[in-house]
């Protein structure tokens, strides 16, 4: 494990994505088949099965190290991370003992089948033979979350240095429903073939945010609009009689929703499309907010009740397959058409609605348009280029996001947390509060949104002005006024101030506002009336 | 035994800890008639007091940042009266010069450890434990995951990083604070492996400092007028907060790394976003902090900046009686502005 190790180091050590590629690449020239197979499934977030509780394993580095619980759970809130936590608290080990990636992780596996006390010493065992970056990388393999500061497009790229494979081809043969268990090297990167492979979604085209005026874009007329949606990115596939879902997270996500199935009665075999899962609103024709949509994923299996409160629905608005031809090098302009042709010739009930496309014949009028985005439930528009081919991964140039401005309201800082992992010494957690006469009513949380100039600023200020502590928690004074941005606003019986806000961020420091001007309780209810 | 009734040796008020019987305070942070001071460190030696005590080694730093004010000085080791109070400054190994203050009244001794670290960086005075019944300690890092790496072991990794980069033709940019971990790190380096530029708030430490008879290796001050190709592969020593500005963008290409407690914890390390972090900090880590606790023989543990609940709340199951101070000092914060403030 000691050049998995090594490659983690590296990646760590520097910001260059250069630098990582490089890395990467080379690491993938040198390692045994095996390694680097687990490596990509790694990094392309296919991880080896936990079979040991998170609880256990607090409690054994705990007990190994000589600390009470408590004090190894403070450390962990501080750290923010358990692999490390654990490989920090540790003792040093007291022999090292070299075993390939591979090796480890079949290790892994063969603890499932021992009794949860006999899993211990072995634990026990391994973390006393591995050196300090071996060991985090460890922790990381049997806890199963593996962040490497690597995007899948960074290591596809190295893949692709150093096999002399062509990139996008790569990602595509790296889509799917693999594990090291089910494939090979060979098979997986140098196989000609990705067809052979019936499930497997084609990579994503992703949309960077449009900063600039859309004018730069050039002549409306080469351009296409939608609603930009707030469900979940979905590929469905339909070859060989069967019927394939994909989340954009590359989750197979197709027994969740059985309304769907009704579409293998009406598409032809070799039809892949894309779009955007929503629960539907069916009378009045028009998306619920996400929470209802949130209700559907978390499930495998769904009960009748919740299929009829939450029914979901594909809006598709891209055609990626047509009769087993890979269309994505075809115009944009050229796939709607053939999308809606293909969608009018299906039922209402089918469960697949056509996402449409938003008229306009100048930029001024989309941008009056997109004002309307709340009223359909949209948070924006999707700006696509008439001509433009489907790529993979985020590009920019062709499509881009063009959201609604959020929602704003001034609320008053009380409650501050420290943050952890990446911004352990800073309070960076808050909680904010709205006016209700002289009383303030805490509404949401937010933490996210400022400069790091300003995290450290509030900082220092919320250390000198602690009025209280709640473990972490501290109270402070009602003094500092955030302008606290959201793209939604929904009822909520869960939160004690009724409502729940939608990626909620300081988008302000409002130093200028005396904390009385903060918004107030009723202002916050008008919200709730108007866009809840 | 009527002088245990006396109250506390030492009492903590809004300008900082106060030892009644003596009618001074230790490192207060607003203006007092009479202020000890255990090191120079701005969190603790701050302008606007009538007269300061120090130590000999550290007053040549405090009189460079303050200025001209009333200081005397004092030996390690040596005892002075004050009022009903007996002190003595004991090395705390932070940084050169610096101090823990032992105050005793009427038997009862209280130590003030100030900010300490029990490793010897080669160059401030080793750490002493002083026996006492009570300690005031700071626990920046009061948590079992700090745990500090053997110092000749990062001192090759650091030399190893300036190494590399001088084979691929960059300069090394090391962000730290300009008193105490520059020069401990100056002290780390290999002279051999190209140039050592130093940051101007830097540099005027170095040169105090190497006054006082501290070796330092020969290092060249940044000036405007300074080439960076003629100094090809250079390490730039910076405190931290020079480290991504105009003055530091002139040395391109370079590979930037910090020198930091923090840099033990990756999270914090990615925060930063620098090449590199190196674990090197002139704080006491968990163990020293244990350690240093349990050598003074105290039973009264106050604790007064960095992880105090977590700190404190282990002190108590660990048998000792131990509360929380609130104070002004920072300890090892890597987003400090404070040493940047002059021109380069």
């Amino acid at each position: 494990m000691q050049r998995f190790a090594d490659l983690f180091t590296a990646l760590d050590q520097t910001t260059s994505t250069k630098a990582k590629v490089t890395a990467l690449a080379g690491y993938f020239r040198e390692a045994p088949d095996a390694d680097r197979l687990w490596t990509i499934a790694l990094l392309s977030g296919r991880r080896p099965k936990r079979t040991i509780t998170t609880t256990r394993l607090r409690e054994w580095a705990a007990e190994r190290a000589g600390l009470p619980l408590w004090l190894f759970e403070a450390s962990y809130d501080v750290v923010g991370d358990l692999a490390e936590t654990i490989a920090l608290i540790l003792p040093p080990p007291a022999r090292t003992v070299e075993r390939s990636l591979t090796d480890w992780i079949a290790w892994l596996k063969s603890l499932a089948a021992l009794e949860e006390p006999d899993r211990k010493p072995e634990i026990l065992a391994a973390w006393d033979s591995l050196p300090g970056p071996q060991r985090f990388v460890f922790n990381k393999l049997i806890t199963g979350g593996f962040r490497m500061g690597v995007s899948r497009k960074l290591m596809t790229r190295a893949l692709a240095a150093a096999t002399d494979i062509d990139e996008a081809r790569l990602a595509h043969r790296l889509m799917g429903d693999w594990t090291p268990e089910t494939t090979s090297f060979s098979e997986l990167v140098l196989s000609d073939d990705p067809a052979d492979d019936l499930s497997r979604p084609y990579p994503f085209y992703l949309a960077y945010q449009l900063d600039d005026p859309p004018e730069n874009l050039g002549d409306p007329s080469d351009w296409r609009a939608e609603w930009k949606w707030d469900g979940i990115r979905g590929q469905l596939i339909r070859r060989d009689g069967q019927l394939h879902i994909w989340s954009r997270g590359e989750e197979l996500m197709t027994d969740r929703f059985p309304e769907l199935r009704a579409t293998l009665d009406h598409m032809p075999d070799g039809t892949v499309l894309d779009g955007e899962l929503l629960a539907w609103d069916h009378e009045a024709a028009r998306p619920m907010p996400f929470n209802a949509l949130q209700r559907r994923i978390g499930r495998k299996s769904v009960p009748k009740k919740l299929l009829a409160e939450a029914p979901v629905v594909l809006r598709a608005y891209d055609l990626l397959e047509w009769q087993g031809s890979d269309l994505r090098a075809a115009p944009f302009a050229d796939r709607r058409a053939r999308l809606d042709a293909l969608l009018d010739a299906l039922p209402a009930d089918a469960g697949i609605q056509p996402s449409p496309l938003v008229p306009f014949d100048s930029w001024e009028a989309l941008a009056a348009t997109r004002e309307t985005a709340r009223d359909a439930n949209a948070e924006g528009l999707m700006l696509k280029r008439a001509a433009s081919p489907y790529l993979a991964g985020r590009k920019k140039g062709d499509w881009w996001k063009w959201k609604v401005a959020p929602l704003v309201i001034d609320a008053v800082m009380i409650y501050a947390q420290a943050g952890h992992g990446r911004r352990a010494n800073l309070y960076t957690d808050f909680t904010f509060a709205v006016w209700k006469g002289d009383e303030l009513v805490p509404f949401t949380k937010a933490y996210s949104g400022l400069t790091d100039a300003e995290f450290r600023q509030i900082t220092a200020w919320v250390r000198k002005n602690t009025l209280e502590r709640f473990g972490p928690v501290r109270r402070v004074p009602p003094e500092h006024v955030f302008e606290i941005a959201f793209e939604g606003i929904q009822r909520s019986a869960r939160h004690k101030s009724g409502v729940a806000l939608r990626f909620p961020r300081m988008s302000r420091w409002r130093h200028d506002k005396p904390a009385a001007e903060a918004n107030s309780f009723d202002d916050l209810q008008a919200m709730l009336a108007t866009y809840g | 035994m009527l002088e245990l009734m006396a109250g506390p040796v030492l009492t903590f008020t809004d300008r900082g800890i106060y030892c009644p019987a003596g009618d001074f305070h230790i490192d207060p942070w607003r203006p007092v008639d009479r202020a000890l001071i255990t090191h120079g460190h701005a969190d603790h030696a701050r302008w606007g007091h009538r007269a300061y005590l120090a130590t000999d080694g550290a007053a040549p730093v405090i009189r460079m940042r303050l200025g001209d004010i009333a200081l005397e000085t004092i030996a390690y080791g040596t005892t002075r009266q004050i009022g009903d109070a007996r002190v003595s400054f004991h090395p705390a190994g932070h940084v050169p010069g610096s101090a823990q203050i032992r105050v005793e009244v009427a038997g009862e001794i209280w130590v003030v450890s100030g900010d300490y670290k029990t490793v010897d960086d080669g160059l401030s005075e080793p750490f002493v434990p002083v026996p006492c019944h009570a300690f005031i300690t700071e626990c920046t890092f009061g948590l079992p995951v700090f745990r500090w790496p053997d110092p000749a072991q990062i001192a090759a990794e650091i030399n190893g990083w300036w190494t590399a980069n001088v084979a691929a033709g960059r300069f090394s940019l090391l962000g730290a604070y300009s008193l105490g971990k520059a020069q401990r790190l100056l002290a780390a380096l290999d002279p051999a492996v190209a140039p050592i530029l130093t940051h101007g708030a830097i540099e005027n430490t170095n040169a105090v400092l190497r006054n006082q008879g501290y070796a330092l290796p020969d290092t060249i001050r940044v000036t405007p007028e300074l080439k960076p190709k003629d100094h090809p592969g250079a390490l730039v020593l910076a405190p931290p907060s020079a480290l991504g500005t105009s003055w530091a963008k002139r040395f391109t290409p370079a590979s930037d790394a910090f020198a930091s407690g923090w840099m033990a914890l990756r999270g914090v390390r990615r925060r930063r976003a620098a090449d590199r972090g190196f674990v090197v900090s002139d704080h006491a880590d968990w163990a020293g902090l244990n350690t240093a606790i349990s050598e003074t023989g105290a039973e009264r543990v106050f604790v007064t900046h960095g992880y105090t609940a977590q700190f404190r709340q282990w002190l108590e199951s660990q048998g000792y009686d131990a509360g929380i101070v609130e104070t002004d000092y920072s300890g090892e914060e890597l987003d400090s502005t404070e040493d940047v403030v002059e021109a380069p």
